[in-house]
């Protein structure tokens, strides 16, 4: 149901702005992809933190195996490879926001997001490759 | 319509416009309307048509149906545009979604509240006036080109309405006030120190996350997210000099 802008929330609001790619270009999905890598990122770090705060009180070396065998298992590896892939179009897109945001390339603006995705694309295939077989 | 008596392609066409009248259409809800339009109707023209034949409460805005106003601006299939000259036939759909212009409050139907755009350039003084107004065959008041704004921009509220920072916050400057802005560093309308005293701020330029997607929605090519980088490095450029004491304004 549609709500008058003035009556919406600003959650409501930011989720159809930044995510409703209907009527949008490129713009929006580097836009997109830049919050949700942003806040993924965030998430992980917090997960990171708690982990290993659980893991210095325990008795280290079974704490500690434990998490190991757990870490090596593919779907966890799974994981390591998205954050791989957020943290390369987090740092690639954030390149190109600095520069473009300094004036700089803003009519390649689009070219430039798509190279540097594509350097992303070759790079987490790489790490993904390096992780399953290493 | 065909004016000239001869016939062309024709298509039945649905449009589902939102409809929003305080107190009596409230909470808003899409009215779905289904009229024949041909090859050279504008969305602009189906609300017309839907206005004179089907529902003579619609409200929507307009003026020149000459993209010349910009007063007609809104949203079509999700994307922005004066609908004076989106081709209902472009559009390439039997459905197409009319929607008013975003990051504005609505006061019914398709008309949003103008007044919360314009206010984005009240801080530099700037009036409605523009340069490409001004009679070649007389001369313009002395000292009016001072409150001359970005004079390709029509003021439709476009890349407002586009902007995904915009519709989270109704504080930001905006791209079009934020190129109003640029132009009136570059041409010298007002003391740099002052764009800048206006725009150096969590609202104003550094607020752009760089979408482009104003850019993308501006249907007269003024490019405000490129005025915004480029006002974004002059402001660069003028703090670091003053970082290292020169005092230039």
């Amino acid at each position: 149901m549609a709500v008058p802008i003035q009556q919406q929330s600003t959650v409501r609001r930011a989720i159809k702005a930044w995510f409703d790619p209907r009527g949008r270009s490129t713009g929006l999905i580097a836009f997109a992809l830049m919050r949700l890598s942003g806040i993924g990122l965030v998430v992980y770090l917090l997960l990171h933190l708690v982990v290993l705060s659980t893991l210095t009180g325990a008795p280290a070396p079974e704490a500690w195996d434990t998490f190991v065998r757990m870490a090596k298992h593919p779907a966890f590896l799974l994981l390591d490879v998205i954050l791989i892939a957020g943290i390369l179009v987090h740092m690639l897109n954030g390149l190109r926001v600095t520069v473009v945001g300094l004036g700089f390339g803003t009519n390649s603006h689009k070219g430039l997001f798509w190279t540097l995705m594509a350097v992303a694309v070759l790079l987490v295939a790489y790490a993904a490759w390096l992780i399953f077989t290493k | 319509m065909s004016t000239n008596g001869t016939e062309g392609a024709k298509r039945r066409v649905n449009f589902k416009i939102l409809r929003y009248k305080p107190g009596f259409i409230d909470p808003p809800r899409y009215d779905t309307f289904a009229i024949e339009v041909d090859e050279r109707m504008t969305v602009l023209d189906a609300l017309e048509h839907i206005k004179a034949t089907q529902d003579s409460t619609l409200l929507y805005r307009h003026s020149c149906h000459h993209a010349s106003c910009g007063t007609c601006a809104m949203k079509a299939n999700g994307r922005e545009d004066l609908s004076c000259v989106i081709n209902v036939f472009d559009l390439d759909s039997d459905n197409v979604v009319v929607d008013p212009l975003g990051s504005l409050p609505l006061i019914a139907d398709l008309v949003v509240d103008m007044a919360a755009f314009a206010e984005r350039f009240a801080p530099l003084g700037m009036t409605l006036v523009r340069e490409s107004e001004f009679a070649k065959e007389c001369e313009p008041p002395a000292g009016i080109e001072q409150y001359t704004r970005y004079e390709d921009c029509v003021e439709c509220g476009a890349c407002l309405s586009a902007c995904p920072v915009a519709n989270t916050t109704p504080f930001f400057i905006g791209p079009a006030g934020l190129a109003a802005a640029y132009r009136a560093l570059t041409t010298g309308d007002r003391p740099a120190k002052q764009v800048f005293a206006h725009v150096d701020s969590s609202e104003g330029v550094w607020r752009c996350h760089g979408a482009m997607e104003c850019s993308a929605a501006c249907p007269s090519d003024v490019d405000p997210g490129g005025k915004i980088m480029a006002l974004r490095r002059e402001l660069v450029k003028y703090k670091v000099k003053r970082i290292f004491g020169s005092r230039e304004e």
